[in-house]
């Protein structure tokens, strides 16, 4: 089993001033694009992506070689890469760093794509408030672009590349791929019926392929390394390299690390992120931005059939299997981001899903009832449990209403608001029963605070 | 009176124009640069960018409306933003939130007396691991606790917001209290068992540790 002992992702973050070109540089900034450009065939590239086992690092955990593949030009189309830095999920922090602390790794990896899949032109789409990142990014692609690393013809050869910084104004719904790619055309980020999918019809009626940060900054290490080696890096299979895990919530060292696909939960909270703050319990998790269903370290894995993906597991806590896409997606919940929110046991979890499901409603489109309903009843009902006008009818309210959510709407955000509320009520049953039938507990406020602030602050 | 974008501005409006086959496209960075220069989206900017886009008014209207950060009435000369989603609120959101009402004498949604403050309510800010956090207008404060919150506050209203940002944001160290480390990130010793990069700051002393709750 190999470990990545060096940063690879993150190995220019240390540097001083590691934003800029000339320091980039010093460090092997744009080794890899050049020779990739001028040596390196683009079916070759792609070949290395595909190979690297490179899932998503957006949250849908989808092979990124493999939806390179399904790139379908007529004649006379043209090619967009565009990537996704409308980082929103809550409780996901990494592509930030990336932009902030290392822009010229995102620009190289999009000029090596934008190479691979034959675009000229790639859209980096950062959400609004991140305006420090755009003008760190817009800096970095005017360096790059002085240096003949971009343009009419980058490091000399013929195929021209430009990339584009362009600024959302503040909606979660536009990280939704086709919502993204409404709003890059300047309308409302409602998103569209798929299919077609953008890389048949995508940015401008064009064959597009959607990204995000951290999978295109990963490029430039997997051409480097070669697919197969940096794919090993993983310890699963099928879900290879490294990945910025985050942490965030209760714990003495939230921040974002990293690692290789395939740590634990448990590693990431007492290992990498110091432990529980104050060393209370750990009460729960949820493992990969909101929209994850969260895990419970009380439960086991119960997976006695040998031929269950988890059977490894089997009788351990759900916070002992390796973080995977597929490993996850077997335990009943999502790898998303790997961005963790860590809640120690003064945590309320009703009071916990309230606060997460009025961001879902705030962030509903509102173009399917569904979503937009659903999201306001579940508020609704949330709302009464904390006030003490719940009943005990209320908590299958949740359950029903989730369940008229999912699948009934355009994209996933309505499944992905259903999913965690559901899981919610699953494993922390007890406590909404409580809450319908007494309200909230004693030292719990009945304000729409999760918990009162922290010593030593207020 | 009708709106008009600066020179400069303008020639901005040409360089966006090259960028996109369409020209609708250029709508977001267009009502933003509107927006830098206006303070707010008014109904005279929606016409002036309709007219220069080649849209219709309500097409412009629509747009607007749907993100939360075009602004379709006069806002404070400082607009703050505080995060309240799950990671900040575990680690007081609610508490900066309060304060800041209380010092800023608005509740969330409006405008201080004096003009100078809007204060908003954001849902996550994607500074999670640096929570509690606020955005004031283009830079985040993150490792908040409510004495530096003051002196960021008093800053702004004293100094205006640029110097303010230049003094505490914490945007140029990613999360480290400002000045702390020249811009760059270190890494922490390893943990035990393998290897690992540290990148966000530790927070600030006075927060570190707030483990007990009250």
């Amino acid at each position: 089993m190999s470990r990545s002992l060096e940063p690879l992702l993150t190995s220019r973050y240390g540097i001083e001033e590691s934003w800029k070109l000339a320091n980039a540089e010093r460090a092997g900034a744009y080794e890899v694009a050049r020779q990739a450009l001028t040596t390196r065939k683009p079916e070759e590239l792609r070949e290395e992506v595909k190979k690297a086992n490179i899932r998503g690092r957006g949250g849908a955990g989808f092979p990124a070689g493999v939806k390179w593949g399904f790139l379908n030009r007529q004649d006379g189309e043209q090619i967009y890469l565009v990537i996704n830095a409308d980082e929103s999920e809550p409780g996901t922090f990494k592509d930030r760093s990336i932009m902030d602390l290392d822009p010229h790794r995102l620009v190289e990896g999009a000029i090596i794509s934008c190479f691979a899949i034959d675009a000229h032109v790639a859209y980096i789409y950062v959400r609004g408030e991140l305006a420090f990142s755009v003008a760190r990014l817009e800096q970095a692609i005017a360096d790059a672009r002085q240096a003949g690393y971009l343009g009419e013809r980058p490091f000399g050869i013929d195929h021209a590349i430009e990339v584009y910084v362009h600024s959302g104004a503040g909606a979660y719904i536009c990280g939704e791929e086709t919502a993204l790619l409404n709003s890059l055309e300047g309308r409302r980020g409602e998103p569209r019926l798929k299919p077609p999918f953008p890389a048949v019809k995508g940015a401008f009626g064009m064959p597009t392929i959607v990204n995000n940060v951290e999978t295109i900054a990963s490029v430039p290490d997997i051409v480097q390394m070669g697919g197969d080696a940096w794919s090993a890096l993983g310890q699963l299979p099928g879900d290879g390299g490294v990945r910025i895990y985050g942490v965030s919530g209760h714990v003495k060292n939230p921040g974002l690390f990293e690692a290789p696909v395939g740590i634990t939960m448990r590693e990431l909270i007492d290992d990498y992120a110091g432990g529980m703050l104050g060393d209370r319990p750990l009460k729960a998790v949820i493992p990969g931005g909101s929209s994850t269903p969260v895990l419970d370290p009380r439960r086991k894995v119960d997976a006695p059939n040998e031929d269950h993906p988890l059977h490894k597991w089997h009788g351990q806590s759900e916070i002992d299997v390796p973080m995977g896409v597929d490993t996850y997606r077997a335990l009943g919940t999502m790898l998303g981001t790997c961005c963790a929110i860590v809640m120690d046991d003064t945590v309320n979890m009703v009071e916990a899903c309230r606060n997460l499901m009025r961001f879902y409603k705030h962030e509903s489109c509102g173009q399917c009832t569904p979503c937009r309903e659903g999201t306001g009843w579940l508020v609704d009902v949330l709302d009464n449990l904390c006030n003490g006008r719940g009943k005990p009818d209320d908590v299958d309210l949740l359950v029903n209403i989730s369940n008229n959510m999912m699948g009934n709407t355009i994209c996933a955000f309505a499944d992905g608001t259903a999913m965690p509320m559901l899981g919610m009520v699953q494993k922390f049953r007890e406590e909404f029963m409580d809450a319908a039938i007494h309200g909230l507990p004693d030292g719990v406020r009945h304000d729409d605070s999760v918990r009162s602030m922290v010593e030593g602050v207020a | 009176m009708a709106f008009a974008l600066t020179p400069e501005r303008e020639q901005q409006v040409d360089d966006i124009l090259t960028r996109y086959p369409e020209r609708r496209a250029a709508l977001l960075p267009v009502l933003w640069l509107c927006q830098r220069q206006n303070g707010w989206i008014s109904p005279e900017v929606v016409e002036y960018v309709a007219e220069r886009l080649e849209l219709s008014t309500a097409i412009v209207k629509g747009v607007v409306t749907f993100y939360t950060m075009f602004f379709d009435e006069p806002v404070g000369e400082n607009v703050v933003w505080v995060c309240r989603t799950l990671s900040c609120d575990l680690r007081g959101g609610k508490a900066i939130q309060d304060h800041l009402e209380k010092k800023l004498g608005c509740t969330a949604g409006h405008t201080s007396p004096d003009g100078k403050f809007t204060l908003l309510k954001a849902e996550c800010l994607a500074a999670c691991g640096q929570a509690p956090m606020v955005q004031i207008n283009d830079y985040y404060y993150e490792n908040l606790n409510v004495a530096q919150l003051d002196r960021i506050i008093d800053a702004h209203a004293a100094q205006g917001g640029e110097d303010a940002a230049a003094e505490f944001s914490t945007c140029a160290t990613f999360g480290a209290p400002h000045g702390s480390r020249g811009g760059s990130v270190t890494s922490a010793p390893p943990p035990p068992s393998r290897e690992a990069v540290r990148l966000a700051s530790q927070p600030p002393p006075a927060n570190d540790e707030k483990g007990e709750g009250s």
